[in-house]
């Protein structure tokens, strides 16, 4: 069996946007998107003892590696980054498209997503890549195993939880809830230099430079603007419970009771 | 132009949200704007969405899609934007709603922009990032678009035409969009609206103390009529459904009330909620992050407050 976890390279601490190019700013330091390392641990769970391979994939700036350095350090077999000037400020819909690109060529039986993007607070992904590859999608998974080629799923939803089932091939994003993620040792530190790691260009998956990119976005950020402000704030010492009556005439004022 | 609505329902009811972003499209000065309904029985409750602003409701009835699963629905959901030329798709978000528009997105390849908290009439969306911080305009480059709203980013209001026409679609599933099953479901007890459709969330964290203490929650939320809500740390610690978690890691709300019972307001919390209407915030700790983006901030302990405001406000309904 092979399991391709697609993992994304975050900035660290507090980030910001560039105002000329209106993307994030990633030229700083990064790091494993915390989330991802939930779906990279799960795919060592599911392989556990057995022969299964386990390949990390990522679009990113080259610094990206240090993050699927990480995911092999854990215990990954392989990585893959594709980096290419050409595939910077891609949207969804051309993220989308080179990560399905990559992972056909990968042909995976399991491809595992963390459940969100803690720079973008993106946390659909999964779903637009599982239609381009057209297998099974189950996200928010709280528990998962595979079993004769059938995956079982459950997945939390506002209602309470679903057990899903579906055959491999199929795409899952893990919830941060289904694991504890293993920090890698010094010997798995040392092993990851080791372990194949390939990297990509846009040619080398398959797409035009034309559909990845800007260029192959179909979403466009147009200005930044700052929040709205909060008008006047009150705060008050309470003693005894004396402020029961001021929070009712405040909620009564707003007209919310 | 012309706006698709997905409408989503658990049960027999039309989810708010959904009814709230169709609300929203129907005050966008376009004429057609259509509602699509998709499962079993959800013919029945076509002339229910029709109230909301809708010309239009396509109703894709088949009991084989009463499960919660999101391929078939971007099949239904495909079919009726191409029979039709819908240029408009709006959706708010859910844990199901979410992968729809993603998969559509990629189906009929169309620009996504999601976490939007608004949208103006020339289709410009506005997106918070970076924890809030910031507040983007965005766009699209070409047609359909697709946007996904946070929850409770619109009210819904009633805008009856009396006119709407309800049309059935049959719909071809793709042979992938079938794969997936639904084969158990655990529903919770829960009593008053969910999270995603209060007007009031009453949230509860660590500075509770306790489990028992949710009952103090629970209590001013029934009377509110509102619904509760947890922070990660009182999940996490076994105190609370994840069901109710609001945070980055759980939903994200927009409520009229956001009333913060023993919550420190930190980063993580803070963008699940810091858009709510009105904040107000009951905390021991007079230096906790939840006074900086709080309406009204009350320096006190819940269980010599709450139990006093919930009386108050039960003397007044009464």
């Amino acid at each position: 069996m092979k399991i391709a976890v697609c993992v994304k390279h975050v900035p660290e601490g507090s980030s910001r946007i560039d105002p000329s190019s209106k993307r994030l700013d990633r030229s700083g330091e990064g790091a494993l998107n915390h989330f991802d390392a939930n779906a990279v641990e799960e795919a060592l769970r599911v392989k556990g003892d057995s022969d299964a391979e386990v390949v990390v994939l990522s679009l990113g700036p080259a610094k990206a590696a240090d993050s699927l350095r990480k995911a092999l350090a854990m215990g990954a077999d392989r990585a893959v980054l594709i980096s290419d000037d050409a595939a910077a400020g891609s949207d969804l819909v051309a993220t989308s498209r080179l990560l399905s690109a990559a992972l056909a060529n990968e042909s995976p039986d399991l491809v595992l997503f963390g459940q969100q993007a803690s720079d973008a607070d993106g946390a659909v992904l999964w779903a637009a890549v599982a239609e381009r590859l057209q297998r099974p999608v189950v996200s928010q998974a709280a528990e998962l195993s595979v079993a004769a080629g059938t995956l079982r799923v459950k997945r939390q939803t506002e209602f309470g939880y679903d057990v899903i089932e579906a055959p491999l091939p199929a795409v899952v994003a893990v919830s941060d809830a289904i694991n504890e993620p293993r920090y890698p040792s010094l010997k798995g530190i040392m092993g990851a230099k080791k372990k194949p790691f390939d990297t990509l260009s846009l040619a080398d998956v398959g797409v035009d430079a034309g559909e990845a990119g800007e260029a192959g976005s179909k979403t466009e950020v147009l200005a930044l603007a700052d929040p709205p402000a909060r008008g006047d704030a009150r705060k008050l010492e309470d003693s005894g419970g004396d402020s029961a009556q001021a929070i009712l005439d405040f909620l009564v004022e707003k007209r919310l009771v | 132009m012309s706006i698709l609505v997905f409408v989503e329902h658990h049960g027999s009811e039309l989810q708010k949200g959904s009814l709230g972003v169709l609300t929203k499209a129907a005050s966008l000065g376009d004429p057609d704007v259509a509602a699509v309904l998709v499962g079993g029985g959800v013919k029945a409750l076509a002339p229910e969405a029709a109230k909301y602003g809708a010309s239009k409701v396509f109703v894709v009835e088949d009991d084989a899609l009463e499960p919660p699963l999101p391929q078939p629905r971007v099949d239904a959901l495909a079919k009726v934007i191409e029979d039709n030329g819908y240029e408009t798709v709006l959706i708010a978000n859910s844990v199901l709603a979410a992968d729809v528009a993603a998969g559509l997105a990629a189906r009929i390849d169309a620009g996504l922009n999601w976490d939007l908290v608004d949208i103006t009439s020339d289709l410009v969306g506005k997106r918070p990032a970076l924890q809030d911080s910031v507040f983007l305009e965005v766009g699209w480059k070409s047609t359909p678009r697709i946007a996904l709203f946070r929850a409770g980013s619109f009210d819904a209001s009633t805008h009856d035409t009396g006119q709407a026409q309800i049309v059935d679609v049959t719909v071809d599933y793709a042979e992938h969009s079938q794969r997936a099953t639904v084969v158990g479901q655990e529903l919770e007890e829960s009593s008053g609206p969910s999270i995603e459709d209060a007007d009031i969330i009453v949230a509860g964290g660590r500075g509770l103390g306790a489990p028992e203490s949710f009952s103090l929650a629970e209590e001013l939320a029934r009377t509110l009529g509102g619904a509760v809500g947890a922070t990660r740390a009182v999940v996490d610690a076994g105190w609370y459904p994840y069901s109710a978690q609001i945070g980055q890691t759980g939903k994200v709300v927009s409520p009229k009330l956001y009333v913060a019972l023993g919550i420190s307001g930190a980063i993580q919390h803070k963008v699940g909620m810091q858009t709510s209407n009105v904040i107000v915030s009951i905390n021991k700790d007079a230096n906790a992050p939840i006074f900086e983006f709080s309406d009204l901030g009350v320096v006190g302990d819940v269980h010599e407050i709450v139990p006093k405001l919930t009386e108050l406000i039960k003397q007044r309904k009464s």
